[in-house]
């Protein structure tokens, strides 16, 4: 992650979020899975809590993350400022 | 002001008007003249006065647990109402008193709104009034409907504050679930990235209040801002109920200053000092703390390190554990009963916290080494800020205190004793 902070969030909604990983596969300097499979932010990308739910993206990862947007079978995803 | 002692929702009247109680000063199940006759009509004010200036002033923060201030939710929603207005679209804003109260160890909304429904009403009107609110509604378990529903009916001015009945649920009452409740008829916490003051109940500006800060709204709303700041310090002004439970002579609920010592609360609630162990302040989601030295309440003690802090109240619940038990073990209760309450919509959440009741679980019956402490410290990571509401996060705070102040008791486990209850485990 830059200096200048990252260029935007991948908010995940867990009430839709089934954790079978596609995300994770699109964007895997981002994201891991944890232990039951759900999407989980790379370590040491986020700080506090709050942004375990809206993951800090770099801009080179950001078309990855507009395709796992529109890929996520469960619509689960959305991409937010930063 | 001495602690007020309030009677228990549906005992029979108390021994008398608690002296010196704000929220109980027209005594046990008030109808609407011994409100009026304790209160007074609500006063009516001149052009340059203003709702949200007084709550500005006054300081009051919400008595349903996260403590926001009372006035910037206010303010979000006169805010958000304001271009649906001039756009001439339906956005007139939607006022919840909410006294679901699911948390387990908490009563003080039940015996609010049980003797002073009247201070509820007389919150949400003014508030409708200033705010020119479009719907107006009070979200309360099934038991307390009957005497609501008469409360409202005794007055002329309310009949258009619609009741809802709140499931009984630990999460029913996240506002957010508050809100889905109202439009699907399930009390589940939603995903919200924005806040609901812009879009709330059918994407109206939504305002969500306990019905003990409705009810101090009431009175800021009569008396000003001036008079609510002459109880608690300038950091917590006011007073607040709490619910006292777990090993005491009686449950009762106190109404206290903001700023209040833990243990003065306790001796109020005729709980001895030296019989304690450790109390749980806020609840399930809440905070361990021994009590010695500590303030409930904002701002802290000037100059007190972390042992003579400040714990934050939360909903006002205040549990105690006795010398003799294991707070341990109490904790692994909790945590079941709070993985047990999981809305399952959230995979961390729904997985998560069953595992981390099986970590805490083992820790408490000694059956592991250290490699335990730091599973349950990794679990509490991988949960914490993964859900949709505050549910994983408070668990989470709940067992990180527990690991804090039963450190002893810990090292103790790990080694198959438990040093509380004196024996092998
Ligand atoms: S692709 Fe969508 S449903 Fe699948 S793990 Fe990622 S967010 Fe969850
Ligand atoms: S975090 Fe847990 S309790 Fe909250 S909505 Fe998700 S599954 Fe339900």
């Amino acid at each position: 992650m830059s200096v200048a902070g990252p260029a935007a969030r991948l908010h995940i909604d867990w009430t839709m979020c089934d954790g079978r990983g596609l995300c994770t596969e699109l964007l895997p300097e981002a994201l891991t899975r944890d232990d039951w499979g759900y999407p989980l932010a790379a370590p040491g990308r986020v700080r506090a809590r709050a942004d375990a739910s809206n993951v800090p993206l770099t801009g080179a990862e950001l078309g990855a993350a507009v395709d796992a947007v529109k890929l996520c079978p469960l619509l689960a995803l959305r991409i937010t400022g930063p | 002001m001495s602690a007020a002692i309030a009677t228990e929702p549906l005992a029979g009247a108390p021994s008398g008007r608690p002296a010196g109680s704000r929220l109980f000063a027209a005594g046990a199940a008030a109808g609407h003249a011994a409100h009026l006759a304790a209160y007074g009509p609500v006063p009516r004010h001149g052009r340059d006065w203003s709702l949200a200036q007084e709550l500005e002033a006054s300081g009051l923060t919400g008595r349903g647990g996260a403590g926001f201030s009372a006035w910037r939710k206010f303010a979000a929603v006169d805010r958000a109402r304001r271009p649906a207005r001039y756009a001439g679209r339906a956005g007139r804003s939607v006022l919840i008193a909410n006294g679901a109260e699911g948390e387990p160890l908490s009563f003080k909304d039940a015996t609010l709104l049980h003797n002073a429904p009247h201070l509820v009403i007389d919150g949400l009107l003014a508030a409708a009034e200033a705010l020119g609110a479009g719907s107006l509604f009070i979200y309360a378990g099934a038991a307390r409907l009957p005497a609501l529903a008469a409360a409202l009916a005794e007055r002329s001015d309310a009949r258009h504050i619609a009741l809802l009945e709140a499931p009984d649920a630990f999460v029913a009452g996240q506002s957010s679930a508050v809100v889905s409740f109202l439009e699907t008829g399930r009390a589940l916490p939603r995903d919200v990235a924005g806040r609901l003051a812009d879009g709330g109940f059918q994407g109206r500006p939504t305002l969500v209040h306990n019905v003990e800060t409705w009810a101090h709204i009431a009175l800021v709303a009569r008396y000003g801002a001036g008079w609510f700041r002459a109880e608690g310090t300038a950091e917590d002004p006011g007073t607040r109920l709490v619910s006292v439970t777990g090993d005491v002579p009686s449950e009762v609920v106190l109404e206290v200053p903001g700023g209040s010592r833990l243990d003065g609360v306790l001796a109020s609630a005729g709980v001895a000092g030296d019989a304690v162990s450790a109390v749980l302040v806020g609840g399930y989601h809440g905070r361990w703390v021994r009590p010695s030295g500590v303030v409930l309440g904002g701002g802290g003690v000037p100059g007190g390190g972390p042992e003579s802090g400040s714990v934050r109240p939360g909903a006002g619940v205040v549990h105690v554990l006795a010398r003799g038990r294991c707070g341990l073990a109490a904790t692994a209760r909790m945590v079941e009963y709070l993985a047990g309450q999981s809305a399952r919509q959230c995979g961390p959440c729904m997985f998560g916290l069953p595992a981390l009741a099986g970590a805490m679980e083992r820790l408490a019956a000694g059956r592991g080494g250290p490699e335990l402490v730091r599973e349950v410290g990794r679990l509490s990571g991988l949960v914490a800020g993964r859900g949709a509401c505050h549910h994983p996060d408070g668990t989470v705070q709940l067992v990180g205190s527990a690991l804090e102040t039963f450190a002893d008791d810990v090292r103790w486990h790990l080694a198959g004793q438990c040093q509380e209850t004196g024996g092998a485990l």
